[in-house]
């Protein structure tokens, strides 16, 4: 079965530094994929030249078999892959309703329309209501974004995402900055997500990358060391070492 | 329920036609008003709803009044007729320089549309064969309104046809930006950085919005060389683009009353205050823009609806 996503030799370069380097990933259809390394990795630095954010120095992405690696961020989209910001991204001045809606409008082409009322597009806004239920804030749809608390406003950072009815979803960082209590459950949510919607996530809490991950990817400066289940990675003397090398390092400053 | 929803549309026009009947000496006066009121919300359907500044916007009305008074001299004398041209020519070089506008970030955009804007007037002042260079163009007479309405030296019609276009400009504007093209336009205001990654055509809708206003904005350059029945450099020079500027901060920027309201205190606080003082009259204007932005939030319909808020709070 051709991959969801499957980048071969992907290198992303700024002049001399080496952000992405020779990275082939193969993320299959409906699977759950995590994207660990200490930071400075190139985990967001991945994502972006994935989604389309800047442009790749060199190799190829494929979406569901298509090459997209000259697409810009936008076609991307519009052939199912969407992604979320690992520092919020909202329309902070309109509403909560708003913001899911308009991320409908763009994937119907409805937004050339200008002489009928946004508002009044019904089946538009029950869609956006039901996305909003799926994130749990039905309660809070006509409520401007930049009111909510900040978990909340993560999310509708998802809530936007899932409006492009995307086939592959990436995560960058999904619970960041939020508590530990709060970021428990937006991960319950994106479990909750159906099954055939492949995910690709970022994360740096490990207690919630080895639960909700089938498998995980490990970068380290920029080029791929290591992939396994869960259980493998755990196991993994060179993965733990990056992460408690880490960690002595910090306890030492 | 319509009523409701068409806000403060209502009110506004009948201020204007209340204005007929207790001020007929200053009709002329009023029909300025319209169109500057009619240039502003041009103007803010970028800075106020895409949230895209331009310090040029004067470069469309200029070209929407020469071609309302070229098409005048040259036989087309029907004012509507000019109005229709006007709009096409004006929103056609929208387009044509939206590739340079739409590009950068707004520091970029002032100093383009700024050079564009100089480009333009330098242009039209070379041109003297067509456009009367320094002395303007006057030798043109307007035939009447739809072969109807003939323009006539107490302004009557004049007030009427350029309420007309106003009373059109905002209900277009109004409808525009509540559409679904509309929200699209906020969006790129709010957050210019998501939109592609909701698959937003960013670009386009830039294009789309920059015609437009481009083209409405000719439309209440020509209602003003028919009207007058002059065209001159000052109508595209950077005066007139810093003063939109200036008259939707005051007004409320994204706020079409607020505008229009803008438009009429612009005016106004500029014939007062050079009333008091001809030479500093500049100062004063900046004192209430600062007031505007600082103190009130938002200007004229920043204000009204920070009351609003309080009175209800109260109540």
């Amino acid at each position: 079965m051709t991959p969801a996503i499957e980048t071969s030799d992907l290198t992303l370069r700024y002049g001399n530094f080496t952000a992405v380097g020779d990275v082939s990933l193969r993320v299959p259809t409906g699977s759950r994929h995590a994207l660990i390394g200490p930071n400075g990795a190139g985990k967001t630095s991945l994502v972006h030249a994935l989604t389309g954010n800047v442009a790749t120095t060199a190799g190829t992405i494929r979406i569901g078999g298509e090459d997209v690696t000259t697409l810009s961020q936008a076609a991307r989209v519009r052939r199912g892959l969407t992604r979320t910001f690992q520092i919020n991204q909202l329309f902070r001045g309109l509403t909560v309703l708003e913001n899911v809606s308009l991320a409908i409008l763009e994937r119907e082409r409805k937004t050339r329309i200008f002489w009928r009322s946004a508002a009044a597009d019904r089946a538009v806004a029950e869609e956006a209501r039901e996305h909003l239920a799926f994130v749990h804030l039905a309660a809070l749809a006509d409520r401007p974004v930049h009111s909510l608390p900040y978990g909340s406003q993560r999310l509708v950072e998802i809530a936007i995402a899932l409006a492009t009815k995307p086939r592959v979803l990436v995560l960058d960082e999904p619970a960041a900055g939020v508590p530990a209590a709060q970021s428990e459950s937006i991960f319950e949510r994106i479990h909750a997500l159906p099954r055939d919607l492949t995910l690709l996530f970022v994360e740096h809490d490990m207690g919630l990358v080895f639960r909700f991950a089938e498998r995980i990817t490990v970068l380290v400066g920029g080029r791929i060391m290591t992939e396994g289940t869960p259980a493998e990675i755990q196991a993994d003397e060179r993965v733990r070492e990056v992460y408690l090398g880490r960690r002595r390092q910090h306890g030492a400053a | 329920m319509r009523l409701t929803r068409l806000g403060a549309g209502l009110p506004l026009l009948l201020a204007a036609l209340a204005g007929y009947f207790l001020f007929p000496d200053y009709l002329t006066l009023f029909t300025s008003l319209f169109i500057l009121a009619a240039f502003a919300l041009s103007y803010d359907l970028l800075q106020g709803h895409a949230g895209v500044v331009s310090l040029g916007h004067a470069v469309f009305f200029g070209t929407g009044a020469y071609t309302a008074a070229l098409l005048a001299a040259h036989g087309v004398q029907e004012p509507v007729t000019g109005l229709v041209v006007a709009l096409l020519v004006s929103g056609l070089l929208a387009l044509l320089l939206t590739r340079l506008v739409v590009v950068g970030n707004d520091l970029t955009r002032l100093l383009i549309t700024l050079g564009i804007g100089f480009l333009m007037l330098e242009a039209a002042n070379q041109a003297r064969w067509l456009t009367g260079g320094a002395d303007g163009m006057s030798d043109f007479t307007m035939g009447p309104v739809l072969g109807l309405f003939r323009f006539d030296f107490a302004g009557e019609t004049a007030f009427f046809y350029s309420l007309a276009v106003l009373v059109l400009v905002y209900a277009f504007l109004w409808r525009l930006t509540t559409s679904p093209f509309g929200l699209a336009l906020r969006g790129i205001r709010e957050n210019v950085r998501r939109m592609p990654a909701i698959g937003a055509p960013v670009s386009r809708h830039l294009a789309t919005a920059y015609t437009i206003s481009g083209g409405i904005a000719g439309v209440a350059g020509a209602v003003l060389a028919q009207t007058s029945n002059f065209a001159s450099l000052d109508m595209l020079g950077f005066e007139r683009s810093a003063e939109v500027m200036m008259m939707a901060t005051l007004g409320g920027t994204g706020s079409i009353p607020g505008v229009v309201l803008g438009a009429a205190g612009f005016s106004y606080l500029k014939d007062a205050l050079s009333a008091v003082s001809p030479k500093y009259w500049h100062l004063g204007i900046g004192l209430v823009l600062m007031a505007s932005v600082f103190v009130l939030r938002g200007g004229i319909a920043g204000g009204f609806t920070a009351l609003l808020r309080r009175l209800r709070g109260r109540a």
